[in-house]
């Protein structure tokens, strides 16, 4: 009943001056949609160019480098203990490029919680053959569908689909690069030899483009029994494993332990890739402190209309007081008339929040890096909402509490005296 | 006995210390219509709103229906005035976006103790006793002066307290509409048996009330 009363009185008040309430809900109206708008299309820019790299990057790539050995044997030789030993011309190690024991590796990988899931690959070097012309590539087996889960693989294929190469048997996804050199189309069969010789004839059934062109001018993939095959390796044979991780912090401390316990090389993703995520901080840095500037000047709007508004009403002020009222009713009336312009204000921010993001959302935006992005992207993430009106609210609420509190403390003899 | 004030004294502070009130001391009895007469300055509506427990700056004790009130909180204060106390200003301070008979109701709406029904019906007929049932729906910004004063007076009403107080209630208002004004206090005097308080500078109006108290320099001598 009492706060019927109040509220009836702070609507009166606002409805009386609609004009400067409006322009007051205007302002809020603005940071809001304007916060919502930036941080939207700013994530969904940030999430592109994130997964540019997130995608495709493993978050731990597990391989085997050749490099030479640590120690030389004259190291283990007693009688040469003390003295400096000088070799000449080191030659790497000679070690196989295969991962050993591959297989058992990746269950166990698989078997650990932090992990998504741990993907084998081969990659081997081979010829293209096109007539008497003869291309360098690389061809990496795979396994198509987890690919396509864990990283995205499907986003690249701009012809063909994922489906087509795990049921063809000696199906191959050809680089855009290569195919537009070699004017091969999908449904054409290609022609490869391996460096250890023999030519083998592939279909193909998709094509894919990275984004990078000097990776899609020789890169190309296949199915890991497929390149087994074509390899004469034993189906054992990999020589990289892809981890992806459900947290990325993970990453650099588990590639420690891998190369620790398998003697083998284990780059994480911060590491390979440290200078990406200095940007995305800077650039959601950025957007907030746009957002939160925007909010508020909404704010000293707000605080504003209050002030003028409590000047004007000094005198209902002082009656309400003289027939009863308290100070905290007289403090309720005019908080109240601050939330409630922070509410229509922010409420109506969201949807123009909305609106601005759909707009920009449907504005064409084609790029080589992402083949499968037509607009620009926009991230409608409903946190974003949640925050935005959050904010509203706080951000009304200080904007109209020290105006409401002048309200709360008039003195009403003074305003009834000094008439 | 309605009000009682004992021993009260008040100081101005600012600039300088001024003493402003000096030893009132001030009965009402029930359905007594008093005024406070004196010169600008003497003090007469400083006590007023000592009295009235809008100013709480002041030493002494002061007694509203045998209840001491002196002391009391802020909120406790504001429950008193609006049941037991009402209001008549020089200025009518009616809420000008509201009506009325929305006006007359805000009291008795925070006070709370009826329903919106009983409270609209106890309004109109307190507008009815003031003869102006006929603006209830008009804005209150829509009325002629001596209206406005009625409405202030039938909202001082609205929940039937033991004691109306005026300062100037007619000291805005033609002679026509301070008589009227006059007559109407008189009349809920005798037939309500209505205690009133009021502080004017009018000579003929004091004079037909049953007591005048006269203030001179923060006393009052008779």
């Amino acid at each position: 009943m009492n706060t019927n009363l109040l509220l009836g009185i702070a609507k009166a008040h606002l409805l009386t001056k609609i004009k400067q309430t409006l322009i007051a809900a205007l302002g809020v109206t603005f940071g809001i949609g304007s916060y919502i708008t930036l941080v939207s299309f700013m994530t969904g820019l940030n999430e592109m160019l994130d997964s540019l790299i997130l995608n495709q990057t493993p978050h731990i790539h597990v391989y085997n480098e050749i490099e030479p050995s640590e120690s030389q044997p004259i190291a283990n030789y007693s009688d040469f203990e003390n003295s400096m030993n000088v070799v000449k011309s080191i030659k790497p190690k000679f070690s196989q490029t295969k991962i050993h024991n591959a297989l058992p590796l990746i269950d166990k990988l698989n078997a650990d919680k932090r992990v998504r899931g741990a993907l084998p690959q081969l990659n081997i070097q081979l010829f293209y053959i096109s007539g008497s012309i003869e291309l360098v590539g690389n061809l990496k087996g795979i396994d198509i569908m987890k690919e396509v889960d864990l990283f995205n693989f499907g986003d690249y294929i701009i012809e063909g689909a994922a489906k087509d190469l795990e049921n063809t048997n000696s199906g191959i996804f050809l680089g855009s690069g290569v195919a537009e050199k070699m004017s091969l189309k999908v449904g054409d069969r290609i022609q490869v030899s391996t460096v250890k010789g023999g030519v083998f004839p592939l279909k193909i059934v998709g094509i894919f483009q990275s984004g990078v062109a000097d990776l899609d001018d020789i890169q190309s993939y296949a199915n890991l029994s497929t390149v087994q095959r074509i390899s004469g390796v034993p189906n054992n044979y990999i020589t990289d494993i892809n981890v992806k991780l459900y947290d990325i912090e993970n990453a650099p401390s588990m590639a420690k332990s891998i190369a620790y316990q398998n003697k083998l090389k284990a780059v994480d993703i911060a590491t390979a890739n440290a200078q990406f995520e200095t940007g995305t901080t800077i650039r959601n840095l950025i957007t907030y402190a746009v957002s939160v500037t925007l909010l508020i000047v909404a704010g000293f709007g707000i605080y504003n209309i209050l002030n003028m508004l409590i000047y004007e009403k000094m005198n209902d002020i002082a009656i309400l007081k003289a027939t009863g009222f308290s100070g905290k009713d007289v403090q309720f009336i005019f908080l109240s008339q601050a939330m409630i312009i922070g509410i229509i204000g922010g409420l109506l921010g969201l949807l123009v929040g909305f609106l601005l993001s759909s707009l920009i959302d449907g504005i064409p935006f084609e790029t080589e890096a992402l083949p499968t992005i037509k607009t620009y992207p926009v991230n409608f993430d409903v946190w974003y909402y949640i925050i935005g009106i959050s904010f509203a609210l706080v951000s009304t609420f200080f904007a109209g509490y020290l105006p409401s509190l002048k309200a709360r403390r008039i003195d009403p003899v003074e305003i009834i005296r000094g008439q | 006995m309605v009000l009682e004030a004992k021993k009260i004294n008040k100081h101005f502070r600012k600039p300088v210390d001024f003493h402003v009130l000096k030893d009132i001391d001030l009965n009402i009895k029930n359905g007594e219509f008093v005024s406070i007469m004196g010169k600008s300055g003497c003090g007469k509506s400083t006590l007023l709103y000592i009295l009235s427990t809008m100013d709480t700056d002041y030493e002494g004790e002061l007694f509203i229906k045998g209840q001491k009130i002196s002391g009391k909180t802020r909120d406790e204060l504001s429950y008193i005035r609006n049941k037991h106390i009402g209001f008549v200003f020089q200025f009518h301070y009616l809420l000008s976006e509201f009506t009325v008979l929305e006006n007359v109701m805000l009291p008795a709406k925070k006070l709370g103790e009826k329903s919106l029904k009983e409270i609209e019906a106890d309004a109109m007929e307190k507008l009815r006793i003031l003869d102006i049932e006929g603006i209830a729906y008009n804005k209150a910004s829509n009325i002629s002066g001596g209206q406005k004063q009625r409405v202030a007076i039938a909202r001082a009403l609205i929940n039937n307290p033991s004691i109306i107080m005026g300062d100037e209630p007619t000291g805005n208002l033609d002679s026509h509409n301070a008589q009227n004004v006059f007559s109407i206090f008189k009349k809920l005097s005798v037939e309500q048996g209505l205690s009133l308080l009021i502080v004017t500078h009018d000579l003929d109006f004091a004079k037909k009330t049953d007591r005048i108290v006269e203030m001179l320099d923060g006393r009052i001598i008779s």
